[in-house]
């Protein structure tokens, strides 16, 4: 691991400055980026410890959604009445993911920010344009059993690892940084021709807490989520969906550089489709590659079975 | 060029004061500097769960804890467990070789409070899944799980 310096935040202000240095970057639970140091595929000069700042609870909102704090744990989002409530699938996404260990450690913030658990990322020997712009995607030719279906480009196939960021897709949060809101669909970018970015966010700019609106019939929601192994694995293809009064709400994991929100396959259904059809709608523009075309199909049951339990 | 941090925590009930290179991990701190071996360096990446302790009461990986991010904090280790678990493992034969042993029981401690918050029973199906991110390479889950439903 290369040397870094260290800086505890005790204000949102401190952090903000601080994180103006060269090199600099937020420390939330370090799960997956001090990994990620280790490896020495990220090599901060500075971490800005962010989780002593007052973003720790889960509130509910005047309008009747739910303001989560951008340092809340997974485990304690997991566990939070409010959440079990009204958005079930938001709690089991947060289930699905990582160990319990994990998610002990893991924050809100951290977990919307991980990076791709692509082989060829995290192996500083090989090429990676996400990791260094311009060195190509050896995972186009190569190992990509687990990678993008959706969205990618010829620099980078990578998928969105997070459970919990395809719920917060599903059901239309909101995430408020620094300097503004960003709808959840939004902060994830598609590789294009810089895989680099990860998100839009700007150099600096800390997340303080996600806002989940009022959405009533997410009471009746489910994460879906289909890996190679029973428990502590990334997702094959994951469904976070909610249904009910007349209205629906989906988004993917597994499939893109991002969460999948999957406005083709609501308007269908919203239009009268069935679920089959709606599924064939959304997934049309898949694009497998060589070895992960099972994705496809995959995906499209995944999604009927959650819609058929839920309905 | 070494950046060095102050460092305090109470360890198994125990005050220290360190000056550690920011780069030291919750792990190492244990083992190569206060000679608490029980947890153990098994993959250092967070996927095995054979280094699983307890900082201020909640399980988590110290191989990817830096250990200056929880100066200030309360840690226990298998050395300074003391929980109906470690009987209720030797009674039900829980282990082999014994070398993911003080992270499962770090590790099924904690679960049982992580089980609590979420307000879910302790049954074979729940241990199963929420002890998944300690791997026992000898096999011995079927009386692990035994053990941890012993004390539920």
């Amino acid at each position: 691991m290369k040397e870094f310096a260290y800086a505890r935040a005790s204000s949102v202000d401190e952090a903000v400055a601080a994180a103006a240095a060269p090199g600099a970057k937020f420390l939330g639970g370090g799960t997956n980026l001090v990994d990620l140091m280790r490896l020495e595929v990220e090599t901060p000069k500075l971490l800005v410890d962010v989780t002593h700042l007052p973003f720790h609870s889960v509130d509910e909102t005047a309008e009747g959604g739910v303001r989560i704090g951008a340092g809340v744990r997974n485990s304690d989002l997991a566990a939070s009445r409010l959440v079990r409530e009204r958005y079930p699938a938001l709690a089991e996404a947060l289930l699905a993911g990582a160990s319990g260990q994990l998610r002990n450690a893991a924050t809100t913030a951290g977990n919307l920010l991980q990076r791709t658990r692509c082989p060829y990322f995290q192996d500083v020997t090989k090429p990676c344009s996400k990791r260094e712009p311009g060195t190509g995607c050896p995972a186009r030719e190569g190992e990509h059993r687990n990678l993008a279906i959706i969205g990618w480009s010829e620099h980078c196939v990578a998928t969105h690892p997070s459970d919990m960021a395809v719920a917060l897709a599903a059901f239309d949060a909101v995430v408020e940084t620094t300097t503004r809101r960003i709808p959840a669909v939004d902060l994830h970018r598609l590789p294009g021709d810089d895989p680099s970015r990860d998100t839009v966010l700007e150099p600096g700019e800390l997340i303080v807490a996600v806002e989940l609106p009022r959405l009533p019939f997410a009471r009746r929601s489910r994460y879906r989520k289909v890996r190679e192994r029973a428990s502590y694995a990334f997702a094959l293809v994951s469904v976070a969906a909610a249904y009910g009064d007349g209205d629906v709400r989906i988004a993917f994991g597994g499939l893109a550089h991002k969460p999948w929100r999957a406005f083709a396959a609501e308007e269908a259904i919203r239009g009268g489709a069935s679920f089959a059809d709606a599924a064939e709608a959304e997934l049309a523009q898949a694009r497998p590659l060589r070895d992960n075309g099972y994705k496809v199909e995959l995906a499209k049951r995944t999604l009927v079975s959650v819609l058929e339990e839920l309905a | 060029m070494t950046v060095l941090a102050d460092v305090s925590l109470r360890v198994n009930g125990t005050p220290h004061e360190f000056a550690l290179d920011t780069r030291t991990s919750l792990l190492d701190l244990l083992r190569e500097h206060l000679d608490l071996v029980g947890a153990k360096k098994g993959c250092d990446h967070g996927q095995c769960g054979a280094c699983t302790v307890l900082v201020d009461g909640r399980r988590v990986n110290a191989c990817l804890t830096l250990a200056v991010a929880v100066s200030g904090s309360e840690v226990v280790t298998v050395e300074g467990l003391d929980h109906p678990l470690q009987d209720a493992f030797v009674h039900h034969d829980a282990f082999q070789c014994g070398y993911c042993t003080p992270g499962q029981l770090c590790s099924a401690a904690g679960m049982l409070d992580d089980l609590e918050r979420q307000e879910l029973p302790v049954s074979p199906a729940e241990i199963r899944e929420w002890m998944s991110g300690n791997i026992c390479r000898c096999g011995a889950y079927p009386n692990i799980v035994a053990a941890i439903e012993a004390v539920a």
